[in-house]
């Protein structure tokens, strides 16, 4: 390590440095003024002889040189003075500094009178530049000789030979602008290089970092080049293109190499890299290994993209030249080139290339499909990805045409798609899928036929079944409800106005999904049963018109279907969820009039109670379901009716509570009365189910007065007493107004019994009902009329 | 009080004019005592006239045995000072014994007269040229009065002018091939030439080029050589790597060089060396001497 204290040395050498120019700028100043030329030539030498310092680091070093270089300014003005005067000529004056016997000094001084004397247009400024040029050999210093060269250029920028320049010479002379400027650069290029080089080895980071900070003054070279008003695309294609892309390629430096590859692409126009796109890209592939080519590239393909998509007009150029084709190729030939490099680099070149061809032939889908291609092959013969930039990269490649065609639809047609996909781990592969997922969401699009979806669940299988050697015990909960209900979305997603086409669809997603196992199902079967029953409907809406001719889709075959996912779904076993599911194909059955399919649903249902519904909880919230569906039944026969019905209530009378067994046989009530046309109306058998629900009511009260030593609550009692006001209000006979004042005052007589805790919501229920009663009184008509003879209070 | 002054002064004054002093060229000659006198120049096969006037102090008479003036081409060697060899020498005869009371002016001339070597001030070696006046007299001593001129002689350009080219090196550590345009200069000449480096292995810090000059006088074990370096002009600053080339460009008017001369009466020779110095950063010093031929170029019709 150097000791500390190098900084303050390095001020103090500065500050040295500074004070020596400015005290010998202070004596060329006084000579200036007195017109005394060869004290003004003495002391600014010493005065330049201050940049000969090695100590000073590029930074501080920039600093000195800057100071200096104000100073020169004021000589030069001088030198102009003095040559029009006359008082020496401007040739004389270009060989009196050249007496000069360090090489720094009398070179500054040098390019500093060649700018005179071009300007004195006493020789053609191709000539002194030249010179000058050649001259500035003499400092291989890379420092030092950065400086100077920077130098020249700087005070030859407005003085080149350009075409329309006041100093344009001959026909030729913009390629003696063009020569100055590349012998200039190609040689800033070869010291800075050389930087790298000189010095120990430890202080190798430390020299890059310099390196970096000087990185400005070679570049700015290419810059001037691409001022230059006669380099026309002709000129850059034949001479400068490939004499800066020799120099870049030869310099063998990674730093330099990525820098100026950069800069080329930065300064000049879009149209030349158009065009000059062969010989741009065929540097490439010779870059050091440890260029970050992407970078650069992706630069290009960015800003040619860019270009594209700001003037329409171009498009034709691209095509004509064949952009892609070529940008193809050259990212094949650098990824063969650079056999150490990275997948992640790899990948992220054709992400690049992607992005270009989707921005500038968005209508060519077989590009995609040809860079996905590209990337198979590249990724081909190795392992699913560890690095997970790569991955990130990969997952960047497959989500950008999603983006741009926004229609996943577009991106089912791409054959290396899923290929690509392949290499992702499972963990990624889930991450893409949702992407995909989420893009179909977005954009509302409709996948309209099992082919494609087909390949869109080969696309998210990660998705939808267990993939091979994955470890799901790492596996958030969370993610993965999320990752399923995602699933369930994309299948409502599904969809095609063509019924057998759409059964098609329910096919291929029944079969994808039944690989699902046990933790997927609860999750992606209703969804399937949902947009299956959908269908149901639809043909049922139109039932009429298709008859007689061979139809695949029949609501029967899809009730099969059906039948069949919810089969799966009730092996896990899932048996509540199992049970809706039977229930609602029932319900859609008897929608459209298929009575043994109906039946055959309930049936499930009845079979999953009795022998999986063991939670009594789960038991009751059940049985009301079915009997809530039973009730919409309405095509089953006197029969099948009896059987069902007969079972239901059954099974209510079974339940382990009394209070559960009492709602649920009052609820059974309902399965005796419905308001349809043609429905069962047998008001005998309401009142027996209502009685039997009041008997239970009885049973609990007793049971609890004797387990707890008080009453239970009344609130059975009013809830019953509810159902009846219901019946009777439809009318039924059986229950009159007698049989409803009896049960008031029963509940009464409890409710006085019961003194000892009073439940206030059963308070406020009792009271409530009662009002009611006083309200429909009021309310008057023929149901007032009927609850006239009812006393509530 | 005059007449005790008078007694120790020369009793006349001796001027010596040339007939053209007017419009002949003038040069500066370093003197003896350090201060440098403008003296007209001459060259070989020149005629050289001109008056001598001798101004007696008023009121006194010389008495003398002849007037007489001569040309003499004096090399001084300095290890052997005040021992004049001439390799010139010519008389005229002034005035035949007699006396002088008055002014009196004396034209001479030396028509054609060949003075082959160029006056030169080296470091151990002076050649010279003087007219001498000397009034002979019987008892007293002569009165004697010199006049110097400088002589310089011009070549025409070199028919034959050969580059220097030349290829040196160190095995395995340094290889470089240098090139001067010619091998002949004029003084107000410029080398121009080029460094080419063909293996570097060493650090180098920086490059000059040298001008020396080397006197040696006197022959045999007697000769002595002086050499001294005129000129230290800085080439290169840094260290090239191979395949680089570096441009020379040396005008030679600022310093004060002279023609090549060789071998002067068998006395002198001055010769002049280009040295190629190389310094490494241990400030070890690689150097190449290569002889180059010095001449004065006839200014007045300008080459082309």
């Amino acid at each position: 390590m150097l000791p500390d204290g190098g900084g303050d040395d390095e001020e103090r050498w500065l500050a040295e440095g500074i004070a020596g120019v400015q005290q010998n700028a202070f004596y060329m100043h006084r000579a200036l003024d007195s017109n005394n030329l060869k004290d003004a030539l003495k002391y600014s030498a010493q005065m330049l002889s201050e940049l000969r310092t090695s100590r000073l680091s590029p930074h501080k070093y920039y600093e000195l040189y800057m100071r200096a270089f104000d100073e020169m300014r004021k000589l030069e003005m001088f030198f102009r003075e003095e040559t029009r005067r006359g008082s020496c000529s401007v040739v004389d004056l270009y060989e009196l500094v050249q007496h000069a016997g360090n090489v720094l000094p009398r070179l500054y001084l040098l390019c500093t009178v060649g700018s005179v004397y071009i300007k004195s247009k006493e020789a053609p400024a191709k000539d002194v530049l030249k010179d000058l040029v050649e001259m500035c050999r003499g400092i291989q210093h890379p420092l030092r000789g950065l400086f100077l060269r920077s130098y020249l250029s700087q005070i030859s920028r407005d003085k080149l030979p350009d075409i329309g320049s006041e100093y344009e010479g001959d026909a030729d002379s913009i390629n003696d602008a063009v020569e100055f400027v590349l012998q200039n650069f190609i040689e800033m290029n070869k010291l800075w290089v050389r930087m790298q080089h000189q010095g120990p080895v430890r202080e190798k980071d430390k020299r890059g970092k310099e390196r970096n900070e000087l990185r400005d003054l070679v570049g700015k070279n290419l810059h001037v080049l691409s001022q230059i008003e006669g380099v026309d695309l002709e000129m850059y294609k034949e001479n400068v293109l490939p004499r800066i892309s020799e120099q870049v390629v030869n310099c063998k430096d990674d730093l330099a190499q990525f820098y100026l590859m950069d800069c080329i692409i930065q300064v000049f126009p879009d149209e030349y890299h158009l065009q000059t796109l062969e010989t741009l890209l065929s540097a490439f592939p010779q870059l050091q290994p440890s260029v970050d080519i992407k970078t650069v590239l992706s630069q290009l393909m960015d800003r040619l993209s860019n270009y594209a998509a700001t003037s329409p007009e171009v498009l034709p150029e691209f095509l004509q030249v064949e952009a892609f084709a070529k940008f193809s190729n050259a990212i094949g030939k650098v990824i063969e080139a650079q056999v150490d490099m990275p997948v992640v680099g790899a990948v992220t070149l054709y992400v690049s290339l992607l992005t270009f061809t989707l921005r500038v032939h968005p209508d060519r889908l077989d590009y995609v499909d040809q860079v996905l291609g590209a990337c198979v092959k590249k990724l081909s013969g190795k392992e699913k990805l560890e690095d997970s930039r790569a991955t990130k990269q990969i997952v960047a490649l497959l989500s950008a045409p999603l983006e741009k065609y926004s229609n996943i639809v577009t991106a089912l047609e791409l054959s290396n798609y899923p290929r690509v996909m392949d290499y992702l781990d499972n963990a990624t592969t889930k991450v893409m899928a949702l992407v995909i997922i989420q893009s179909i969401m977005k954009n509302t699009t409709c996948i309209s036929t099992s082919d494609k979806i087909e390949a869109l669940f080969d696309l998210i299988k990660g998705l939808i079944k267990d993939m091979d050697g994955a470890q799901d015990d790492e596996l958030d909960e969370e993610d993965f409800k999320e990752e399923q209900n995602s699933v369930a979305r994309l299948i409502h997603m599904l969809h095609n106005d063509d019924h057998d086409e759409m059964l098609k669809i329910l096919c291929t997603v029944q079969k994808h999904i039944l690989q699902g196992g046990p933790k997927r199902l609860p999750f992606t079967v209703p969804s399937l049963v949902f947009s299956a029953l959908k269908l149901v409907r639809r043909l049922q809406g139109q039932d009429g018109d298709v008859t007689g001719e061979e139809v695949p889709a029949t609501p029967k075959k899809i009730f099969q279907i059906l039948h069949q996912t919810i089969e799966a779904l009730q092996c896990i076993p899932c048996p509540e969820l199992s049970l809706r599911l039977y229930l609602q194909c029932a319900e859609a059955a008897n929608d459209c009039d298929l009575e043994p399919v109906a039946y055959e649903f309930f049936t499930q249902a009845f079979i999953l109670y009795e022998e999986e519904i063991a939670d009594s909880k789960a038991q009751i919230t059940a049985l009301h379901l079915i009997i809530g569906t039973l009730q919409r039944m309405n095509i089953f026969g006197v029969e099948n009716r009896d059987t069902l019905t007969h079972k239901t209530t059954g099974y209510s009378a079974k339940l382990l509570k009394k209070p559960d067994q009492c709602r649920a046989v009052y609820a059974c009530s309902h399965l005796f009365w419905t308001d349809d046309q043609d429905g069962i109306m047998d008001g005998e058998r309401v009142l027996l189910c209502l009685k039997r629900a009041l008997r239970i009511a009885n049973a609990a009260q007793q049971m609890a007065n004797v387990s707890k030593g008080s009453s239970g609550s009344v609130i059975l009692f009013i809830e019953i007493l509810n159902k009846y006001l219901y019946f009777f209000e439809k009318g039924i006979p059986q229950i009159t107004n007698t049989v409803i004042q009896d049960l008031i005052e029963l509940i009464r007589t409890e409710k006085q019994n019961d003194s000892s805790a009073s439940d206030p919501s059963a308070e406020a229920f009792f009271a409530s009902t009662l009002r009611y009663i006083e309200f429909q009184k009021q309310k008057g008509g023929s149901i007032g009329e009927k609850y006239e003879q009812i006393k509530a209070s | 009080m005059n007449y005790i002054i008078g007694a120790f002064k020369p009793p006349c004054d001796i001027f010596v004019t040339f007939s053209d002093e007017r419009c002949r060229k003038q040069v500066a000659v370093k003197k003896d005592n350090g201060k440098t006198a403008m003296v007209p120049a001459f060259q070989s096969l020149e005629t050289i006239a001109g008056e001598v006037s001798i101004a007696p102090v008023p009121g006194k008479r010389i008495e003398h045995m002849g007037v007489k003036i001569e040309l003499l081409g004096q090399i001084e060697l300095y290890f052997d000072r005040g021992n004049f060899y001439d390799f010139t020498s010519l008389v005229r005869e002034l005035d035949v014994p007699g006396e002088i009371y008055e002014r009196k002016t004396y034209p001479f001339e030396f028509s054609t007269v060949e003075m082959p070597y160029e006056s030169y001030n080296g470091t151990n070696v002076r050649l010279r040229y003087i007219l001498k006046v000397t009034i002979g007299r019987n008892y007293v001593g002569n009165i004697v009065e010199c006049r110097d001129f400088c002589v310089r002689n011009y070549s025409p350009l070199p028919s034959i002018n050969n580059s220097i080219k030349m290829e040196v090196g160190i095995e395995d550590c340094l290889h470089i091939e240098f090139e001067y345009s010619k091998s002949k200069y004029h003084l107000k000449d410029v080398i121009v030439g080029k460094i080419y480096f063909l293996l570097v292995r060493i650090k180098i810090k920086n490059m000059e080029l040298e001008i020396r000059r080397r006197e040696s006088t006197g022959s045999g074990p007697n000769t002595y050589v002086e050499t001294e370096t005129l000129a230290k002009f800085e080439l290169m600053d840094g260290a090239p790597v191979r395949g680089e080339s570096i441009p020379v460009r040396l005008f030679l008017t600022p310093y004060e060089l002279t023609p090549t001369y060789r071998n002067i009466n068998n006395k002198f020779s001055v010769k002049y060396y280009l040295n190629l110095v190389l310094v490494d950063e241990e400030d070890r010093r690689y150097f190449k001497q290569q002889e180059i031929n010095m001449f004065r170029l006839d200014e007045i019709p300008q080459p082309s």
